[in-house]
């Protein structure tokens, strides 16, 4: 198990003209619509828990209004919360002041913008650069490491360009370079492909996820689009109305959705790209036919199957160690059907 | 039935006790105050003066040659450059080059003098609520006020001459440039802005590297305007002493000259006309990067 990098204990946030006196009703149990209806207060976030482990992608996931942007702010404290501890390497950021938050917000997180949030002003080149001006940084360095990330999001040639002289998927990957050329450790992704066609996003998402197997930084990434967070996410948490609702890998939500909302949220994925063949197999120290990698999708593991004629397979782990076994037949029920039993599912 | 036939009004003695007492305290104040405000006004009037004469003095093919060329730097063109060349030339031709020079020192020097105060209250009101409140209606009043209004204090204040006369043209052109300093400021995209939060930006770094370039074209129009009105301010100004276009134009006002009211008049228009283009390619030019490829 890998470390936690941020950990967000009983976060909550509600917005008003007195937030203070409005939490002693959240705290009462008062809900949502009631504190909006009768105290005129929003109810942003309502007692987060999230432990978001190091080097990896998280995915916040929820629809707008969910509550899932504001909590992505909260992470560098572009938002206070009304109450809670943002812990980040053992350090509660909520007790820094100013200075050292500028200082956390200058080396330690960056972030990408929805809606890219270039500056106009600035080419591709300063608009990179940007992080590294704002710490001071001499123009020479600060030019040679930026050019290097202009290169790796692909914009070799355009550095001298505005942004308004680029197509979206072009100004969002100066976006991403800008945010890559700190060095920081945290990667906070707003929605960062959501304004995006879908083909550049599918794009944007390759890109990342390159970057992602050679940096091991500690992504969070917020999205509205369960197949970018299937696709690119290690840990899935699932927002709604300012809760939490699910928290669990890929394959946990959607073998076991915690309720109706979210089972009708999966409804429509691509069950047999998702699913891995870990996921139904039954353990077994031995086992017959091909030997199928247990992170094999079950789309694969089928067509495996049935080319060799085959109806059962082994799983193998990295070692190709046999570790399971699993049956065509388990496989297209796997496919076919969500199941929905609420055992050992992580409520919060 | 008197009471809604005639309107229940101070007494006149009170009234005129009251205008009295104004008028002595504020004569009171200006009679001991009067000199160190003048005191204080003095390097601004070294300055205008020496501006003045610099304009007047110099042979006029140079300063002819020095305008073509800050227009150039302006707008970098060529058929602006020849037109303000020969603008210069004909209000020269007409005998009116030295009241030109001196009009042109009194408009640099307060406009000037109003970028130094009306950028700086602008961004203090872009900061805050508060401010924003209680300057705009200052600036409603010293918009609306009828100039001879206040020309009334300044003069009983600091005399007939050059420093009232800029001080009157301040108050009179400052407004638009605060507003707008202010409005600029406060449309720059609050995403761009929270960008700049995100990576550690500090106050002056939003500021002066964020905020004002976007307002950049806001507080251009500001500076246009302030030019355009401190030269509708000519006129009047010469009313209490300063020298230029306008005093030409008062006198034929008073004796019915068409004549020379409408070639001074013109003059005045045609500086306008000059002023405005330039420093609008000039605001144009610092926006090289909006003018999109038409890329997607």
């Amino acid at each position: 198990m890998t470390d936690t990098k941020i950990k967000i204990k009983n976060l909550y946030k509600v917005f008003g003209a007195d937030p203070k006196s409005a939490m002693e009703q959240v705290r009462n149990g008062v809900s949502k619509q009631d504190l909006l209806e009768k105290h005129s207060h929003v109810l942003g976030l309502r007692d987060i828990n999230i432990d978001i482990p190091e080097k990896g992608i998280s995915v916040i996931m929820g629809l707008s209004g969910s509550g899932k942007s504001t909590l992505i702010r909260h992470i560098n404290r572009l938002i206070e919360p009304t109450e809670g501890q943002v812990v980040i390497d053992d350090i509660d950021i909520l007790g820094m002041s100013i200075e050292e938050l500028r200082t956390f917000r200058r080396n330690k997180a960056s972030m990408v913008f929805q809606k890219f949030a270039l500056f106009p002003h600035r080419t591709v080149m300063q608009n990179t650069a940007y992080g590294l001006t704002i710490q001071k940084i001499a123009e020479k360095e600060a030019i040679e490491r930026s050019q290097h990330w202009i290169e790796r999001v692909g914009l070799s040639g355009f550095e001298n360009h505005y942004p308004a002289q680029l197509s979206g998927g072009m100004q969002q990957r100066v976006g991403l370079a800008r945010a890559l050329t700190t060095d920081a450790e945290i990667l906070l992704m707003d929605e960062a492909f959501s304004a995006l066609d879908p083909l550049i996003r599918t794009d944007m998402q390759g890109i990342l996820l390159d970057l992602q197997a050679e940096l091991n930084k500690t992504i969070v990434f917020i999205t509205h689009d369960l197949d970018e967070a299937l696709r690119i996410g290690d840990g899935i948490t699932i927002l709604r109305d300012g809760e939490i609702i699910q928290q669990g890998s890929p394959q946990d939500i959607v073998m076991k959705p915690a309720d109706d909302y979210i089972a009708d949220f999966i409804k429509d994925v691509n069950r047999s790209r998702v699913l891995q063949v870990r996921s139904i197999m039954v353990p077994a120290e031995s086992g017959i036919g091909p030997h199928l990698d247990q992170n094999m999708p079950l789309e694969d593991a089928l067509s495996r199957l049935s080319s060799e004629g085959v109806s059962e397979g082994s799983v193998v782990d990295q070692a190709g160690k046999v570790i399971g076994q699993i049956a065509l037949a388990a496989a297209v029920e796997a496919i076919r059907r969500p199941e929905r039993s609420s055992q050992d599912l992580q409520y919060r | 039935m008197d009471f809604f036939e005639v309107f229940p009004a101070m007494d006149r003695q009170g009234l005129r006790d009251l205008k009295k007492g104004i008028d002595s305290s504020f004569r009171e104040f200006s009679r001991s105050y009067g000199e160190g405000i003048e005191d204080f006004f003095e390097p601004l009037l070294h300055f205008l003066v020496w501006l003045e004469k610099l304009l007047i003095n110099a042979p006029w093919p140079i300063v002819i040659i020095g305008i073509a060329g800050l227009a150039w730097i302006g707008s970098r063109s060529w058929k602006l450059v020849a037109g303000t060349v020969i603008a210069f030339l004909v209000i020269g031709y007409f005998g009116m080059w030295k009241d030109t020079m001196a009009t042109l020192a009194i408009i640099s020097v307060a406009t000037l003098l109003c970028i130094s105060f009306g950028i700086p209250f602008g961004i203090w009101m872009a900061r805050s609520d508060r401010v924003q409140a209680a300057i705009t209606p200052i600036l409603d009043v010293m918009q609306t006020i009828p100039s001879f209004v206040y020309l009334i204090p300044v003069v009983m204040l600091l005399g007939i001459g050059k420093v009232p006369g800029l001080i009157a043209v301040c108050i009179y052109a400052i407004p638009p440039l605060v507003r707008l300093t202010n409005l600029g400021i406060r449309l720059v995209d609050k995403e761009v802005l929270e960008a700049a939060d995100a990576f550690g930006a500090d106050y002056r770094q939003k500021l002066f590297g964020v905020q004002i370039p976007l307002a950049l074209p806001n507080i251009f129009a500001g500076v246009n305007q302030t030019i355009m009105m401190s030269l509708a301010m000519v006129v009047i100004a010469s009313m209490i002493g300063v020298k230029g276009l306008g005093l030409p134009v008062l006198r034929a006002v008073s004796n019915q000259y068409l004549a020379l009211g409408l070639l001074n008049g013109l003059a005045i228009v045609i500086l306008a006309i000059i002023f405005d283009r330039v420093s609008q390619a000039y605001g144009r030019r610092l926006q090289a990067h909006r003018e999109g490829n038409g890329h997607d």
